[in-house]
């Protein structure tokens, strides 16, 4: 699977937008998600409310396309609408950026495992097994357990945590399979040492697989945040996000069905997407296809 | 085998081990303590607490006395649930939560297999889109928007079914949550087995098989499913961890009295020995079911393990 999936970045990409024209869901799921982050963005300015205004003359209001809340509202007269589109705006940024740090994490740690080879790169090779075997999960709701709950510094990196165990591991067999090539023995012959070689000429040609999982991770990252906020360990009240407008909602699902099913029904819309265009892409980009 | 099956079971100690150390750490590492609550309690009560627990020495001895004591099947005390032992609080939900965690494995396995084979073989006709659409939207519906909607639908609207409670595990309490424990794991089982048996239909023994007038049927149980469903039993590991995690929140979903609250509660209380308790439990957990598809593995095919 090396060969084929370090081939030149321009190719790749127009070789993936033509297999993807071909991709129908993919194809319905990109445009869905660009009206999702175009609601996220926009949004909320087309509503006379901000996110924790309170409405003392509509609590708990069911929606309706006539009513003074297009949504409805919750408990404390807070707009659903408003407060929905903040969470979808929290979560999108939050996964997003767990993503990123996970991808960091992973990138550094498998291109280093990969490229040093040898006892280094077994004895690193064997500690993510060893984390893979681990109820790890656990340890991460733990973590966000034991540390500040208000702080989005510590969810961001208890998600990142989660995340680059996989990567790590894509990332070193790419690596390794990379080493061999002879543009790299050419960089060494000329000179230039480990680390270079690796910023310079191996992490680039690890982008494309790393873009491909990338659009599998965000949505694992975005149920993973509201998974934690859900257990009250992710974003606190007042702030939204996806995960605790979800909780809210549930405890009120008798008297006000409408505080679930907004944001249950956005989030599910989003990760139904992200998932369809995660596998559209992978299968557009996937070396081992063809 | 056997020298493969008791490699491998030696091989778990020292992970357990790193396990309990790298949670012993975190857990006392983390600012703050189990004794700080909003009325200080005066330092001479707290003094004596701290050494009720043994939480006045250095860090290296209660360590090994916790290892010493773990190693007679002693757990300790809970330090927020006076009365009882960590033991004994895990003698009262694990068994809730067990019966939840085997019933939703069950469920999806009795209806995620079939559902795959039958994608499969209906290649590119309707049913198969229609499975495969299901189990997309399946992974897409995390567990905290199925439960609460399976609730509001069928126990608040249609009274058909409780909405929460446990009543010894009739089935009737069951339903809604393993169903909800269950759906991803099945959705993802339909698109493990429908991959992989396309992957082997396509490939030339199965085509001479056909070819040599054996039917469909035969050659599907004989030949195809068997080789098909070792990455589907691989996944048996993965969905054992989802289904413990799951179950976080759907016991929270379903107020079970079962094990979950611990876990989240106790590290919020600092209650040492009770998360130390539910981390121990549930790696050994993990780490057995890991075994067993490994072992699985080394009888189904045997370059596993010699290789």
């Amino acid at each position: 699977m090396g060969e084929a999936s370090v081939a030149p970045a321009r190719g790749l990409w127009s070789d993936a937008r033509r297999r993807l024209q071909g991709h129908a869901a993919a194809r319905v799921a990109l445009v869905l998600l660009c009206l999702i982050g175009a609601l996220a963005l926009a949004g909320p300015r087309f509503s006379p409310w901000g996110f924790e205004s309170l409405d003392w003359r509509h609590l708990a209001q069911p929606p309706g396309p006539t009513a003074a809340h297009w949504l409805g509202t919750d408990r404390l007269g807070r707009d659903l609408f408003v407060r929905t589109l903040y969470g979808l705006r929290l979560s999108l940024l939050v996964s997003v950026a767990a993503s990123l740090v996970s991808l960091a994490i992973g990138l550094a740690y498998g291109a280093i495992a990969g490229f040093a080879g040898g006892r280094t790169d077994a004895v690193m090779m064997r500690c993510v097994d060893v984390l893979y075997s681990l109820p790890y999960l656990f340890i991460v709701i733990i973590l966000t357990a034991l540390l500040r709950r208000d702080s989005l510094a510590v969810l961001l990196l208890a998600l990142g945590a989660v995340g680059w165990l996989t990567t790590a591991r894509i990332v070193r067999g790419q690596t390794v399979s990379l080493k061999r090539r002879e543009f790299i023995e050419a960089a060494r012959a000329l000179g230039l040492g480990a680390p270079a070689i690796l910023v310079r000429h191996v992490v680039p040609n690890l982008l494309g697989p790393l873009i491909v999982y990338a659009t599998l991770t965000i949505p694992q990252m975005i149920l993973f945040e509201s998974f934690l906020s859900f257990l009250g360990l992710g974003v606190q009240e007042p702030q939204a996000s996806l995960g605790n407008l979800i909780y809210v909602g549930a405890q009120e699902m008798q008297s006000a069905p409408w505080m679930l099913i907004v944001p249950g029904a956005l989030l599910v819309l989003l990760l139904l997407c992200l998932n369809l265009l995660g596998d559209g892409l992978r299968e557009a980009l996937d070396p081992r296809e063809h | 085998m056997l020298r493969y099956a008791l490699g491998r079971i030696a091989g778990l100690i020292p992970t357990l081990l790193v396990i309990i150390t790298v949670s012993f750490l975190i857990l006392r590492l983390a600012p703050g303590g189990p004794f700080d609550q909003e009325q200080a309690l005066a330092p001479a009560v707290r003094a004596n607490l701290e050494r009720l627990y043994g939480l006045d020495q250095p860090l290296p001895v209660q360590y090994a006395r916790y290892l010493a004591a773990l190693l007679h099947g002693d757990f300790g005390a809970s330090l927020r649930e006076r009365d009882f032992t960590v033991s004994e609080l895990i003698r009262q939900g694990l068994p809730v939560s067990a019966t939840l965690g085997v019933a939703a494995l069950l469920l999806a396995i009795l209806a995620g297999i079939p559902a795959g084979i039958a994608a499969a073989l209906a290649q590119g006709r309707a049913a198969d889109y229609g499975l495969t659409a299901l189990s997309a939207l399946g992974l897409a519906l995390p567990s905290f928007v199925v439960g609460p909607a399976l609730a509001l639908a069928f126990g608040l609207t249609l009274h058909w079914l409780p909405v929460a409670g446990w009543e010894g595990g009739q089935w009737r309490y069951l339903l809604l949550p393993a169903v909800t424990l269950a759906l991803p794991v099945a959705a993802a089982l339909t698109r493990l087995t429908r991959a992989s048996l396309l992957e082997v239909l396509r490939s030339g023994y199965v085509r001479s098989a056909r070819a040599r007038g054996l039917g469909v049927m035969r050659v599907l149980w004989r030949h195809a499913l068997p080789p098909a469903l070792l990455p589907v039993a691989s996944y048996l590991g993965p969905a054992v961890a989802f289904i413990v995690t799951g179950s976080l929140v759907v016991e929270t979903v379903f107020g079970l009295p079962g094990t979950g609250r611990y876990l989240v509660q106790g590290a919020i209380d600092r209650d040492y020995p009770l998360v130390m308790g539910m981390i121990v439990v549930y790696a050994v957990l993990t780490l057995a079911m890991n075994l067993l598809v490994d072992l699985v593995h080394g009888w189904l095919d045997p370059g596993v393990r010699h290789g």
